[in-house]
């Protein structure tokens, strides 16, 4: 077969290559290009040799078509002393710790959705098809090797015909480990027509889906949607909603080209846009956006075949605060008070991942929740350095593990308040170290003395590398930007433990090698009742108002709140404690504008502010800066001033905000000579702001980054600190 | 009053103040120590340095407050108080006449618990190099034949029990010194509990595991020392811990949670499960217990979690804290 021109070259391939069909891939390529030799696992990757007349033809397909769910980050290429060898072959892996990496769970694939609605094929109608494409993989896996015998496919034994395609390097499920069919695989508890049935008339139905259980109800239906609150204890926070199909979506949602991308992508976030549709009233009180998701388990897709026009509810099923319900029995046992159908299956869940969140902002995807589709996809770093774990702070925890140049940001794990919560925190470490086989040198968490993820720290017995809240905020995006060198950057947030032990939140940083620097700060408000005044904004507001020498104004202002005059005592007493907070002003803001005085979810009255402001305005002189401090005193009086409207109101602080923040940055950036800046902090997840002051920076020719691979919230925060940690020289 | 030179009118002074205000054949006998005799058995000693600001607060002051707490100290081993020491570190400049107030006080407590001051010290500092007056207590006492309370006795099964409602000290003093008023004031609970203790180990006695009395950083950082002395976890009922109305709503106000605030006449006791009514039932019959609960049990637990149910049926977990309570919601 190979001529005597015939060229040997040994390839090595790392990335996402393994358990994504690329040997069976690579040998189609073999066969395509007439080319002997061998392709094979390892643990670096994937190691190839390949032998004849069009190698190099070989080699640019490689790179062109790999398989969708591979990515490949090196490619070496060397040539070898030809073998003569007669054929192409898949070789078995030769050393024991051969799978480097778990890929994301990916939507069901074009390919297997032919498959799940032809009515000759094997898998007509199970809500189980898979391939090497597509399926769960990240959710399902224990440990590693990735092998169906570790996973929750492993009590499924392979009927004659999976176990033909499993081991046909030809077919699409060659060596797809959950692979089943309705002979052999798992099955649902009950029918498509049932749970179809429950839905449209107004049930609420609980049903497991790739990384936890949803509870789903008829979007359209208000009491449906309205008693699923009532029955969840949650009062307005948004629900995300699935729909059939990206027609469906863009009848719902307002889609730009990019936002219906990111929704059709294999990872199939909820995508937040624009509102089009209202649907039940009670689906996202006082919003004008709205997250939409598309069905990315068969299952799912089986639930649309069956009603094409249905738009559902689908939020994640777990009790208050409590991380996401994955197990039948937990489901039987803690939804039976929620859901009127309870659906489950026997493949277990066994890693837990909420849906994605994510939106595009100033241009581009950004995360406000990272989970399913994403990990445990990691983050590349510019250099190497200690392998580190990272615990994040209190809210929306996640936790970071590094191996070599690579940031392991874990799935959202949630508030760190409640038992079953830190639990997962503590599982999730476990794991990460277990399937990373990472044993970390050193460990990162908060300054924040009280947080349990800070108590974890100091029970590790590594050394403990404590990271001021808005540096590891900053230092999120200068890793995954991967700026080498001093970073100036703006934390715009709700709250953090302040290198003084002040509640800081609007901060100008510099982070540089491992350490930060506090320049300057947004001008304090009181904080009366600390965590209380987050919670209730028209504390806030008194607070504001006291600024202003106006405590009198208060009983006008909140007529109904029985402690205006205590919180007014209180927040003009001289030592109370002050916060720099930018999300405590919005706060503010939203409480003298009579937009909401108390909040039922977090960032509840900034979304609100956000949701009135139609086009930003700018107050002439609404702020003032002077050494770093950004002072926004006459902005709080122009919002004070009588017959301005909530949304003239909304407007003004949004606009004077994007204009105040940016000449605050220009004047940081100008005085150390920098031409980029990085904008972190939770207030970030706001459009507006974040994409006014993009642009109001573009004119002073700085560039601004955002947080892209990482959620700009505490989320991110893991990442930062691990970022930090393993820079500082200890 | 005045340090250094010509201090020795002044150290008379003082003197006279503190043997006018504890008034004792001990002090009176006018050695540098006290000689007594002492009943057979275990003895517990311990000590205790008073800081508080304001030194006057509703319900009390800190001479009381050294009294109570060293004896309570003592108490919670369920012993019997017998002598007390106290020693003053005193600013320059502080005036008599709160010195006088600050030792009658403390002689009125130490008379009402029936256990005297038999000796003492104090010390002039310069100005600045105190906070008005210090004062530091020791105690020693009489443990009855055959019961030993330890913080690492607590088993899973055991039941906690709370003498009564919480958060009052703390809010007092607080309250007091952010100059904030409410309807009705809020006045600590300073009381020396060692009676309550006598009537509980008479009833109860080798049932009782242990005995805390949940000070500064209140019933949330004392259960905390206790599952992690006794390596368990605890496990409370929001609903079943007694407050006050008007320091629950002092701690709505300042955004505090009223389980980390200081109490300074309360006891926490993890007794036998079998034993647990009848111990309710003797605290209850006392003044200082009448408003004892059952807050919780001991639980298995690796972590030592402290765990609280809450109204929406929730887990919280119920931290000890290193300081004052910060803020954490971002
Ligand atoms: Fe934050
Ligand atoms: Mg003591
Ligand atoms: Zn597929
Ligand atoms: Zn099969």
């Amino acid at each position: 077969m190979p001529s005597s021109e015939a060229t040997r070259l040994r390839l090595r391939v790392t990335g996402a290559v393994q358990g994504v069909g690329f040997r069976p891939f690579v040998h189609s390529l073999a066969d395509r290009y007439a080319l002997a030799g061998f392709v094979r696992n390892d643990s670096q990757g994937v190691l190839m040799e390949v032998e004849g007349a069009r190698v190099d033809d070989f080699v640019a397909a490689l790179k062109r078509e790999p398989p969708p769910l591979a990515r490949i980050d090196t490619l070496e290429c060397e040539t070898i002393t030809p073998l003569r060898d007669a054929k192409f072959s898949i070789e078995p892996s030769r050393d024991g710790k051969t799978q480097t990496r778990i890929t994301p769970d990916a939507a069901v694939c074009d390919d297997c959705l032919s498959d799940l609605f032809d009515p000759k094929s094997r898998f007509y109608l199970y809500p189980f098809v898979n391939c090497t494409h597509c399926g769960p993989r990240y959710t399902l896996t224990r440990r590693l090797p990735y092998d169906r015998a570790q996973t929750s496919m492993a009590p499924f034994a392979m009927c004659e015909d999976c176990a033909r395609d499993y081991a046909d390097p030809t077919n699409r499920r060659f060596h797809a480990q959950p692979i089943a069919c309705p002979k052999c695989g798992p099955r649902l508890d009950h029918s498509i027509e049932q749970i179809v049935t429950a839905l449209q008339s107004g049930g609420i139905v609980a049903l497991k889906g790739i990384g936890g259980f949803h509870l789903l109800c008829d979007a359209r239906n208000e009491a449906a949607v309205a008693e699923l609150r009532r029955r969840k204890g949650r009062d307005a926070k948004p629900f995300a909603i699935m729909v059939a199909d990206a027609a469906a979506a863009t009848g719902a949602g307002l889609f730009d080209a990019q936002s219906l991308r990111l929704l059709q992508s294999r990872a199939r976030p909820i995508v937040i846009v624009e509102k089009r549709e209202d649907f039940a009233p009670s689906i996202a009180p006082c919003l004008s956006r709205i997250g939409v998701i598309l069905p990315y388990a068969p299952l799912h897709r089986l639930l649309f075949h069956a009603a094409a026009d249905l738009a559902l509810v689908a939020t994640s099923a777990n009790p208050s605060g409590e991380p996401l319900i994955v197990d039948d029995d937990e489901a039987r046992e803690k939804l039976a008070s929620i859901a009127d159908l309870i659906v489950g299956h026997d493949r277990a869940i066994v890693a837990r991942a909420d849906d994605s969140v994510m939106s595009v902002i100033a241009g581009a995807p950004a995360f406000l929740r990272r989970a399913r589709g994403f990990i445990p996809e990691p983050v590349a770093l510019t250099n190497d350095g200690p392998d580190t774990l990272a615990l994040g702070a209190h809210l929306k925890s996640t936790i970071t593990v590094t191996r070599g140049r690579e940031a392991f940001v874990s799935t959202h794990i949630g508030s760190l308040d409640d038992r079953a919560t830190i639990d997962f925190f503590r599982e999730t470490i476990a794991r990460m170290l277990d399937i990373l086989d990472v044993k970390p040198e050193r460990v990162a968490c908060d300054l924040h003395p009280d947080l349990a993820s800070t108590r974890y720290a100091e029970e590790t017995g590594l050394p403990v590398i404590r990271v001021q809240h808005h540096a590891a905020h900053i230092a999120a995006i200068a890793a995954e930007h991967k700026i080498e060198g001093p970073v100036l950057g703006a934390a715009l947030d709700g709250h953090g433990y302040g290198d003084d032990g002040g509640a800081w939140g609007g901060e100008l940083m510099l982070v540089d090698e491992g350490y930060w620097r506090r320049l300057g700060h947004i001008a304090p408000l009181p904080l009366p009742g600390g965590d209380r005044a987050a919670r209730e904004p028209w504390r806030m507001g008194v607070a504001a108002l006291a600024a202003q020498d106006r405590c009198g104004d208060v009983f006008d202002r909140f007529p109904g709140m029985e402690l205006a005059g205590k919180v007014a005592m209180l927040a003009s007493a001289p030592n109370v404690a002050r916060t720099t907070s930018l999300g405590r002003m919005f706060d503010a803001a939203a409480a003298l504008l009579g937009v909401r005085l108390m909040q039922q979810y977090e960032g509840q009255a900034a979304m609100e502010l956000e949701a009135l402001c139609k086009s930003p305005r700018a107050l002439d002189n609404g702020y003032r800066i002077e050494s770093h401090i950004l002072d926004l005193t006459k902005l709080f009086a122009a919002l004070l001033k009588p017959g301005l409207s909530a949304a003239q109101g909304a407007e003004l602080l949004h606009g004077t905000l994007i204009e105040a923040l940016a000449q605050w940055l220009r004047a940081a950036a100008q005085a150390r000579g920098h031409t980029r800046v990085a904008l972190g902090g939770g207030c970030m997840m706001n459009k507006i702001l974040a994409e006014g002051l993009v642009s109001r920076l573009r004119d002073f020719g700085i560039e601004a980054l955002l947080a892209r691979a990482a959620p700009t919230n505490d989320g991110g925060l893991s990442l930062g600190q691990a970022h930090i940690a393993r820079m500082r020289k200890v | 009053l005045s340090h250094g030179s010509g201090g020795r009118a002044m150290a008379r002074l003082i003197g006279e103040i503190f043997h006018a205000a504890f008034d004792n054949e001990w002090l009176a006998a006018g050695n540098d120590q006290a000689a007594f005799d002492i009943p057979a058995g275990r003895m517990a000693m311990t000590t205790d340095g008073y800081v508080v600001s304001p030194l006057f607060f509703p319900g009390g002051d800190i001479g009381k407050l050294a009294v109570h707490g060293t004896i309570n100290d003592i108490a919670m081993a369920g012993a019997r108080p017998l002598h007390m020491s106290a020693s003053f570190i005193i600013e320059e400049g502080f005036p008599l006449a709160e010195l006088k107030l600050i030792a009658q006080s403390m002689g009125e407590a130490s008379r009402a618990a029936g256990v005297a001051i038999v000796t003492g010290d104090t010390k002039v500092v310069e100005r600045g190099k105190a906070d008005g007056v210090f004062i530091s207590t020791s105690c020693i006492g009489i443990i009855p034949t055959g019961l030993a309370l330890s913080g690492d006795k607590a088993r899973p099964g055991d039941v906690v029990l709370l003498s009564g409602s919480i958060g009052d000290h703390g809010v007092a003093v607080m309250s007091k010194r952010e100059n904030l008023s409410f309807d009705t004031e809020v006045l600590s609970d300073t009381a020396a509990l060692h009676e309550l203790v006598a009537a509980m180990v008479e009833t109860a006695g080798g049932a009782i595991r242990l005995m805390r009395d949940p000070t500064r950083g209140g019933v949330a950082a004392t259960l905390n020392e206790i599952a992690h002395q006794s390596r368990v976890g605890v496990r409370i009922d929001e609903k079943a811990i007694p407050i006050a109305p008007q320091v629950a709503a002092a701690c709505e106000l300042l955004g505090l949670d009223p389980l980390h605030v200081a109490n300074e006449g309360k006891l926490l006791a993890v007794v036998a499960r079998e034993a647990a009514d009848a111990l309710l039932a003797a605290m209850r019959a006392h003044p200082l217990g009448a408003q004892a609960a059952r807050i919780g049990e001991i639980v298995a637990d690796e972590h030592c979690f402290v765990q609280m149910t809450t109204a929406f049926g929730g887990g919280r977990i119920i931290d000890w804290l290193s300081g004052e309570q910060l803020p954490r919601i971002c």
